[in-house]
């Protein structure tokens, strides 16, 4: 039985939320397949705020989202999550797994720890988590940015 | 838009595939229906996808969904495919919008449905049922959860 997703309120940052910076806080869904958000995040991340990022793929219209935001949660797990996060937007016409791979290597990350981290269960789960939040806080596209 | 509790019109529509779909042969089981405005507009591309990803959470609570608009199913076939969805699209292409009209959901003088959701239960019957405020919006997924809680 999955989670439910009945309606429920943004939840607040926590300890296992992505966040940078400093200031008013910021909560963004956003899709890192989607080219608005990569547009978006240009501006959004120049904010002078707490900024958390949450996982929003949205599979059947980018079918690479998955692949990309587990990416980026496996990068995390080295200290390098919004560092892959900047990087797949800065660069959306290099997604497949060798560009994954040299992103990797680019950001100094254990490439073998990399590969083990993007593909397993508990990364899913996490990517998963923050999409079910977003849907349960009534989520229509991305990105969606809750001050 | 129909009130819960009506029983819900049969209708028999063709799918992305050109084969017949009867609103009956579902009987026994829930079906959301999802009136959408038309094929490959962006606001109903977002609706249907998002609606795609949480599809198996939907089908875990007994509920068949089916797409609904006024567009062909030559047209229902490229869009399906363009999502890459799987779910079911019938065309309410001829007489235009009849379903349409006859849920409630048909915008007269647009020449299209607005965004409307149906649940009917085992029995045929209007469970519940929800009418965008208008067509440029769309309800969340939350919205269909609650309903099914």
């Amino acid at each position: 039985m999955n989670a439910p997703l009945t309606s429920a309120p943004v939840p607040p940052i926590g300890p296992e939320d992505h966040v940078r910076g400093e200031g008013e806080e910021l909560i963004v869904y956003a899709d890192l397949g989607c080219p608005h958000c990569a547009v978006a995040w240009a501006e959004i991340a120049a904010r002078p705020n707490r900024i958390a990022f949450r996982h929003f793929p949205v599979a059947s219209k980018h079918p690479r989202s998955p692949a990309l935001h587990a990416a980026a949660e496996a990068a995390g797990a080295q200290g390098g999550f919004f560092a892959m996060v900047d990087s797949l937007y800065a660069d959306r016409g290099h997604v497949d797994d060798p560009h994954l791979w040299q992103r990797a290597e680019q950001l100094g990350l254990d490439l073998e720890r990399f590969e083990r981290d993007r593909r397993s269960a508990e990364v899913a789960a996490r990517v998963r988590r923050d999409f079910e939040s977003g849907i349960r806080a009534g989520v229509t596209s991305t990105p969606a940015v809750f001050p | 838009m129909i009130a819960a509790g009506t029983p819900a019109p049969d209708f028999t529509l063709r799918d992305q595939d050109g084969e017949e779909v009867s609103l009956g042969s579902f009987k026994g089981g829930k079906v959301l229906l999802v009136f959408y405005p038309m094929d490959f507009s962006p606001v109903c591309s977002d609706q249907l996808s998002i609606y795609q990803e949480v599809k198996p959470e939907i089908e875990e609570k007994g509920v068949t969904v089916l797409g609904i608009s006024v567009d062909h199913p030559y047209a229902h076939k490229a869009f399906q495919e363009k999502l890459g969805i799987d779910t079911p699209l019938l065309a309410d292409f001829e007489p235009k919008g009849a379903v349409a009209s006859a849920y409630g959901s048909y915008l007269d003088g647009l020449g299209f449905a607005n965004r409307t959701l149906v649940l009917i239960d085992e029995e045929g019957t209007v469970a519940w049922a929800y009418e965008s405020p208008n067509p440029g919006e769309f309800p969340g997924a939350n919205i269909i959860f609650d309903a099914l809680a």
